[in-house]
């Protein structure tokens, strides 16, 4: 076991002690809630970090015309839950779709899972998160944000109209709740924890 | 991009006229941290306090020195001093090769294959 110093720091030497971060991505069309639900369930109010991107950095991008502008800004809202002594779990909205791919690439790197946040009146906005997650591997479920005044679809149309996997899990959220944001997000984790086992189990024959 | 209404006093003050330093000059033009990786949840904490052998550091150095004095996420510091994210790596790369912070990067994918941090994860979060 380690031990504190006076000041408060924990012996740097006993490496069993250093914390660890892991994170969940809250992906989904513009306006779905993304940064409610971060904001809900997080311990702080969302944070927001950004990139500045230089125009090399951009993939052919719309900006024909547009004499001298060098450089864009990616905003990524973000939100921390202290798990224990040791882990701390990172909860990263997701920037706009339809373009910094390569920011996407960042984030999923190494994430536990990924929630796409969708709206039955635009389902079509969450396509490209779920094309994305498919392609990459990257654990997902589908939340479904319960809007008020939106037509209530059953759990299974939405899956079929998502042409989703049937295992991917597809569940009803509401993004302002702090205790459904948490249940999304155990959601998550136990469909990552399946999908790992089974992966394990597949390459060992 | 609409801007809200507001008056011409207080148009340059507020956030959306930028940072009052631009970030590169932060970084006195360097693009890249002269060590370290620092991914977005890298956690970073300061490892000792800022002495006179420590000449040659600005403002935003200090500040990320005292607010890492509890353990924080690269994103997170790059939040509570709002600059880019890209700025904060190269003025951690400096802190890094002075030894002034430790930085824990996240465990590679491969590695999280155990379940017990997703299982540290779940009951973490029901237990909130």
């Amino acid at each position: 076991m380690g031990y504190v110093h006076s000041d408060g720091r924990t012996n740097g030497s006993l490496s069993d002690q250093l914390p660890t971060a892991v994170k969940i991505l809250i992906a989904g069309g513009f306006g779905v809630g993304k940064t409610t639900m971060v904001g809900a369930v997080s311990e702080t109010k969302p944070l927001r970090t950004e990139e500045l991107l230089t125009e090399e950095g951009v993939s052919i991008d719309d900006l024909d015309g547009v004499e001298g502008k060098t450089t864009t800004t990616v905003a990524m809202d973000f939100g921390r839950i202290t798990i224990n002594e040791t882990l701390v779990l990172y909860l990263f909205g997701t920037p706009g779709q339809d373009r910094f791919w390569f920011v996407w690439d960042e984030l999923s790197l190494g994430a536990l899972g990924a929630v796409v946040l969708a709206d039955t009146r635009r389902l079509a906005d969450c396509f490209p998160s779920i094309d994305y997650f498919e392609k990459h591997g990257t654990p997902f479920i589908v939340a479904v944000n319960c809007f008020d005044g939106a037509r209530q679809y059953q759990l299974a149309e939405v899956q079929q109209a998502l042409s989703l996997d049937p295992d991917v899990p597809v569940l009803l959220c509401d993004a302002r709740s702090r205790e459904s944001g948490k249940n999304v997000l155990i959601a998550v984790i136990e469909h990552a924890m399946r999908s790992q086992r089974m992966e394990r189990e597949n390459r060992s024959g | 991009m609409s801007e809200p209404e507001e008056s011409d006093e207080s148009r340059w003050i507020d956030d959306h006229a930028g940072p009052v330093v631009r970030p590169y000059a932060v970084t006195r033009g360097r693009a890249r941290p002269v060590t370290g990786k620092f991914d977005l949840i890298s956690l970073v904490s300061t490892t000792r306090a800022v002495s006179t052998r420590d000449a040659g550091l600005g403002p935003e150095h200090l500040a990320i020195v005292a607010l890492c004095d509890r353990t924080l996420s690269v994103a997170e510091v790059a939040a509570h001093l709002d600059l880019p994210l890209g700025t904060v790596r190269v003025l951690l790369g400096d802190l890094l090769e002075r030894r002034l912070v430790r930085v824990i990067e996240p465990r590679p994918a491969p590695v999280l294959t155990d379940d017990g941090i997703f299982e540290q994860v779940i009951n973490g979060l029901r237990a909130l």
